[in-house]
């Protein structure tokens, strides 16, 4: 069984070709990196995967399941969630609000169901509560739980912005670039959390980073991009010595 | 101080915070209960209006200040709600049925105006909202076999169940009541899965998309929801206006709708009550200024003597007379409320009560502190 895969994905903006055929899969229960120089076309995969942009060329499969034509907004439900690179959180909201709507994936109350406020949506309500209460316990969050988030600092917004994907309860998970902008302190409280997250919540992680040692301390594969093309897939020590790789990030 | 310690998930779902909070909401039930004993009939038909207006404050609340989607057309939902009401009274409809159909029919124009908004935002789904406020205004005025174009429409009062409500007082009651119900219902929706979809797409479209919002269909039903609140406020206002005319829902009534949810405050329903209040009772009050403030100086320069404060105060009479000066208080309030209190009235409520919760402890500065503490942490 396939868990997921990329299949000769490809993309054109205009003339550009931002991804050239780009073919990989994911193992259940890995952390799977993509990494590359800028423009090399890491986030237009994931814009890809999570359906934002048609692609010109290629397949998604997702649990066997061929996702390449599936609306966005039903890739949370199949299981699928992913972070920004850019928080995209909704700043004028709280946090617990912000993981709460996370379990939009998992709705099943209707519209005059919740105008009347029936037990059966409080009951929904409650169970919701629980998932995202578990999400705060698991990433410490507590403290902020009830602050909006645009009086948050940014290193907690970014935490907010996994724990948002997390309360999806996802089976694939994907992180753009989940250390940027953080403190070295936050980057390895980060790969902590990366690590449990696929040990003990056994979520499989996709991610795109740059930080080679937060890339080395929790990948188990790493696959490196030049100019939208595939140069090396490896483990990140085969990945730091291939001469392809050190060629596209230090030039010569 | 108080301190709120939640042990169950219930906690955060229910209607009021505590009992506290209930109790302040009991009060003021009672208090508008009591109301219309303790004023004249004048004021108690004024403060209908709050209520009338509460309803239209919810409806756009729920569309700009909540699902981020301007509309400058809301007027036109107003008017829709208000002829189809006064129509089906005419041919017999009973109330109820007549209120009804007539939210059902906003609702579906809401829906169709809202199709427009599934591919647009901001300035140019404002411009389509108006072009359609224009273009109904039109069929009210053309449209004579229903509308009875410039001649108009009467209004009857109100008959439910063969209960009349005839005087000022039982049309309050039943205005009350109405805005209570939307109020409880709009916040049902925003405890739920739909409310914060709606915030979602009001914050970041892109990730309400990816956390399994469907766009399109939830910015339909805020417009459809919107529009619904609009039209049954509609009918409450052709009962209270007694005679329909169409330019009674120009574009500067959808404008002054569009001012109560700002200077109410952007996305909090309270902002919507505190915008009505402010909307309805502006007119009232400058009345009264205009009439009180030369007699009240009057009576100053009669005691002390001093001619001058005579002088000012008839010409500050004067002055509140001239046609216009409503609308340039309200513009002004407006302007002001923008630079000084983005958050509106409801954002100084805020503050208000966090001086009292936190008495005698409240620092000024205490909101500027925090913001700019905030943007030095290497915040963007």
């Amino acid at each position: 069984m396939t868990f997921f895969e990329a299949d000769h994905l490809a993309i054109n903006f205009g003339g550009i070709r931002a991804v050239d055929d780009v073919s990989f899969a994911v193992n259940k229960g890995e952390v799977f990196t993509i990494i590359g120089p800028n423009g090399a076309g890491k986030t237009t995969i994931f814009n890809l995967v999570s359906r934002i942009y048609e692609p010109t060329a290629g397949r998604l499969v997702f649990e066997d399941r061929d996702i390449t034509r599936v609306p966005p907004h039903r890739i949370a439900a199949l299981g699928i969630a992913r972070t920004f690179q850019n928080i995209e959180l909704f700043e004028h909201a709280s946090l617990l609000e912000n993981l709460l709507l996370a379990r939009h994936a998992h709705k099943r109350s209707g519209f005059f169901g919740e105008l009347l406020f029936l037990p059966y949506v409080r009951q929904m309500e409650v169970k919701h509560r629980e998932a995202a209460e578990r999400v705060i316990d698991f990433l410490d969050l507590q403290q902020y739980r009830d602050a909006l988030i645009v009086n948050l600092p940014y290193g907690v917004r970014k935490v907010t912005e996994l724990g948002r994907a997390l309360c999806t309860a996802p089976k694939l998970l994907l992180l753009d670039e989940p250390s940027s902008g953080l403190t070295v302190e936050e980057t390895e409280d980060m790969a902590f959390w990366i690590e449990d997250i696929k040990n003990l919540l056994g979520i499989t992680v996709l991610m795109v980073e740059h930080d080679m040692k937060l890339v080395s301390a929790v990948s188990d594969r790493v696959l490196a991009l030049n100019y939208g093309r595939p140069i090396a897939i490896g483990t990140p020590q085969e990945i730091q010595s291939h001469p392809e790789v050190v060629r596209a990030y230090l030039g010569g | 101080m108080r301190f709120l310690f939640k042990t169950a998930y219930e906690q955060d779902i229910r209607l009021f915070r505590d009992r506290v909070a209930a109790m302040w909401y009991g009060l003021l039930a009672v208090a508008v209960l009591l109301l219309p004993a303790l004023l004249s009939g004048y004021y108690v038909g004024e403060i209908t209006w709050v209520f009338i207006y509460g309803i239209c404050g919810v409806s756009l609340m729920v569309l700009v200040g909540y699902t981020g989607l301007l509309s400058l057309g809301h007027a036109a939902f107003l008017g829709i709600g208000a002829y189809a009401h006064a129509y089906f009274l005419q041919h017999g409809v009973p109330w109820v049925a007549s209120v009804a159909l007539a939210t059902l029919i906003t609702t579906a124009c809401g829906t169709v105006v809202g199709l427009p908004a599934l591919r647009m935002t901001g300035i140019y789904l404002a411009i389509a909202t108006l072009a359609f406020a224009v273009i109904i205004q039109e069929v009210f005025t053309r449209w004579e076999s229903v509308t009875n174009g410039f001649a108009g429409m009467p209004v009857e009062k109100p008959v439910i169940f063969g209960v009349h409500f005839n005087d000022n007082a039982s049309f309050y009651y039943l205005c009350a009541a109405i805005l209570a119900l939307t109020l409880l219902a709009t916040r049902n929706l925003l405890r739920s899965p739909t409310g914060r979809a709606w915030i979602a797409i009001r914050d970041s479209e892109i990730a309400a998309q990816s956390m399994g919002v469907n766009l399109a269909v939830y910015k339909s039903i805020a417009f459809a929801y919107s529009a619904a609140l609009m039209g049954l406020a509609g009918a409450l206002f052709a009962h209270k206006i007694a005679y329909l005319a169409p330019d009674i829902f120009t574009i500067l009534l959808s404008i002054q709708l569009l001012l109560l949810v700002i200077v109410g405050g952007l996305g909090s329903l309270h902002g919507a009550v505190f915008g009505a209040i402010f909307v309805a009772l502006l007119p009232p009050i400058i009345a009264i200024l205009r009439d009180s403030i030369p007699a009240a100086l009057a009576d100053v320069a009669r005691a002390t003597g001093i001619g001058l404060i005579d002088g000012v105060g008839r010409a500050m009479g004067d002055f509140l007379k001239k046609p216009g000066v409503e609308a340039g208080i309200f513009g002004l309030i407006l302007v002001l409320v923008i630079v000084l209190e983005p958050l509106g009235m409801h954002g100084r409520w805020i503050k208000i009560r966090l001086f009292f919760s936190t008495f005698p402890l409240y620092k000024r500065h205490t909101f500027k502190r925090q913001k700019s503490y905030m943007k030095s942490e290497r915040l963007r």
